[in-house]
């Protein structure tokens, strides 16, 4: 201390914190939920994370709905891959119904969930460009999610709460359109990925916001239930496409990309490295759909009356597929008895289905593994002692979805 | 070697003996069921033993089973070994007029929410626990929600009953 500092008698002045409510509608949290942090100057000393703000009780409205009419609510856990969502919950009731589909809608399925990943990725890497200030990236790959909303439009008629496929298969075969707009987001999305890429990879500014802040272990990542790209950047590669294959993804060549940190920096890499695998996944999937001949190509859902609707006119023409038709709308199929869990790798990590029948119409019983809200609660611990500007910085490159979180 | 359902089965056991019940295979995963007085001493061997390795708490859960008297409550983890790639569902059943379970958050600091989440929706106490209170919902609720009491629909409409839905 230099002699022009003025020398205040000791206790004179109190160490005081601020603190401040970040939420629950707050534009930087991108999200409904509440952070009240308590700051010394810029630093955060402590924080206490409140939840619950869009909280719908998925979980209670399942145990009164036939199982199709539960995809509608999975919509709405991570919005910015419903696709995903869908896929998980065809396939949980697949593997309780004992339904086998055909390569040909899983390679189809394969494409979707793969697509639904690189918009969910986009929307999160882009994110946390914003956050650092850096809006351009942001709004110039939105015209490629859009290009993704539109394949998601013409394949079931819906863009951002999709509701897509069916128990068994899709509701109608992928059209000419759909193919046409997907060779489209084949030819030109790398380029602009990889523009994407030049503005923030080795850009010195995000560099320096990203790298070191809200780092996680290894270790600690497992211990909280990391999945996803968030546990991949720590250094575990699990990836439950690897790890338990679904949906015939062990017929794909692609790899996991880790981190070795777990700071924000690894995560936005190891994303972005994602969305190149998903790219060759998807153009693999294409090749494998496009090898289909003759009638095989036709094929876009297995045979299961009991679950899948009968086309429109059968139902007016033939009695079984009238009966078919009246029990799966008023939802009057029993469902085996059984006990399941099954998950899949969403856009953050292992989503998990947990599915408990009686033997009656409805789930007895139906848990959702949400990722987002496993690795939420360690947020307190990633920003503890760091600023107020990187705990926004890693809130974003965590991924949290108000909708997952809260279910 | 690879992990299997029968070698988790002998060690387990080989250390618990009769005190595991409703050893099941649905779905291919290895469920089975022990007093709720066990619950941190199975999952702490389950965690610590060299061969099982059960490091990894996917899902923390509670099922009400409202007719079964005296174990009304079933809590159900998830645990999935990483290293084998094995997963398997370990439950605990409890009374639902003193539904106190030890926490697993000394184990996995996953545990923390779920258990909140458990405790909000079934009203499971998990004893130990450094932070038990609502998550999702309100703090002035007064019940638990996901209990089977509650049932969905207005209680005054007869259009869709139980009986609708395949259990009268």
């Amino acid at each position: 201390m230099s002699e022009h500092h003025i020398k205040l008698p000791e206790g004179s002045i109190e160490k005081t914190t601020t603190t401040l409510n970040l939420g629950p509608t707050h534009p930087a949290t991108h999200g409904v939920m509440q952070n009240i942090l308590e700051l010394d100057g810029e630093r955060i000393v402590s924080t206490e994370q409140t939840i619950g703000y869009i909280h719908r009780a998925f979980e209670k409205l399942a145990e009164r709905r036939p199982l199709a009419q539960i995809t509608t609510l999975t919509d709405r856990l991570n919005y910015c891959s419903s696709p995903l969502n869908n896929m998980g919950w065809h396939l949980t009731c697949e593997k309780l119904l004992g339904v086998k589909t055909p390569k040909r809608v899983d390679y189809l399925r394969v494409i979707i969930m793969e697509l639904a990943r690189i918009s969910d990725h986009l929307i999160c890497n882009s994110i946390v460009g914003v956050d650092a200030g850096a809006y351009t990236g942001f709004l110039y790959v939105m015209q490629y999610r859009e290009l993704i909303y539109e394949i998601y439009e013409e394949v079931c008629g819906a863009r951002l709460t999709t509701n897509i496929g069916r128990i068994g298969g899709f509701e109608r075969n992928f059209n000419d359109i759909a193919f046409q707009k997907l060779e489209k987001f084949l030819r030109e999305y790398p380029k602009v990925l990889k523009e994407f890429e030049n503005l923030f990879q080795r850009n010195r500014i995000f560099m320096e916001r990203t790298m070191g802040t809200g780092a996680i272990s290894a270790e600690r990542a497992l211990n909280y239930g990391f999945t996803g790209p968030n546990l991949r950047a720590a250094g575990v590669d699990y990836d439950v496409r690897v790890h338990s294959p679904y949906s015939s993804y062990e017929d794909f060549q692609f790899s996991i990309p880790v981190g070795t940190t777990g700071d924000n920096y690894d995560r936005w890499l190891v994303r972005e490295k994602e969305m190149w695998e998903s790219l060759s996944i998807i153009e693999q999937a294409y090749r494998k759909v496009q090898d289909f001949k003759g009638a095989e190509a036709e094929v876009y859902h297995a045979d299961v009356p009991e679950y899948y609707l009968p086309p429109k006119a059968d139902v007016y023409t033939k009695m079984e597929a009238l009966i078919w038709h009246f029990k799966i709308i008023m939802g009057e199929t029993e469902i085996p008895a059984g006990e399941v869990y099954n998950s899949i790798e969403a856009g953050n990590g292992e989503l998990g289905f947990y599915l408990i029948s009686d033997g009656g119409r409805t789930p007895y019983r139906l848990h959702f593994r949400r990722p987002c809200f496993v690795y939420y609660q360690a947020y307190e611990e990633l920003i503890k002692g760091s600023m107020l500007s990187d705990a926004i910085m890693t809130m974003s490159s965590l991924n949290l979805i108000a909708g997952e979180l809260d279910a | 070697m690879a992990l299997t359902n029968e070698t988790i089965k002998a060690r387990l056991t080989e250390k618990f003996g009769d005190q595991l019940s409703h050893v099941e295979e649905p779905y291919g995963m290895l469920t089975f069921e022990a007093p709720k007085e066990l619950n941190l001493k199975v999952l702490n061997f389950l965690y610590d033993d060299e061969e099982l390795k059960f490091r990894f708490l996917t899902d923390l859960t509670a099922v009400h089973y409202p007719d079964k008297k005296g174990r009304e409550l079933a809590v159900v983890y998830h645990l999935h070994n990483m290293t084998d790639n094995i997963r398997i569902r370990f439950k605990v059943f409890t009374d639902i007029s003193q539904p106190d379970i030890y926490t697993a958050t000394g184990l996995f600091s996953a545990a923390n929410w779920m258990e909140r989440e458990t405790y909000d929706f079934f009203g499971i106490n998990f004893v130990g626990h450094p932070n038990l209170k609502r998550i999702l919902n309100v703090e002035e609720m007064d019940y638990f929600p996901l209990r089977k009491e509650f049932p969905l629909e207005d209680q005054t409409r007869i259009d869709k009953d139980d009986e609708m839905f395949g259990r009268g």
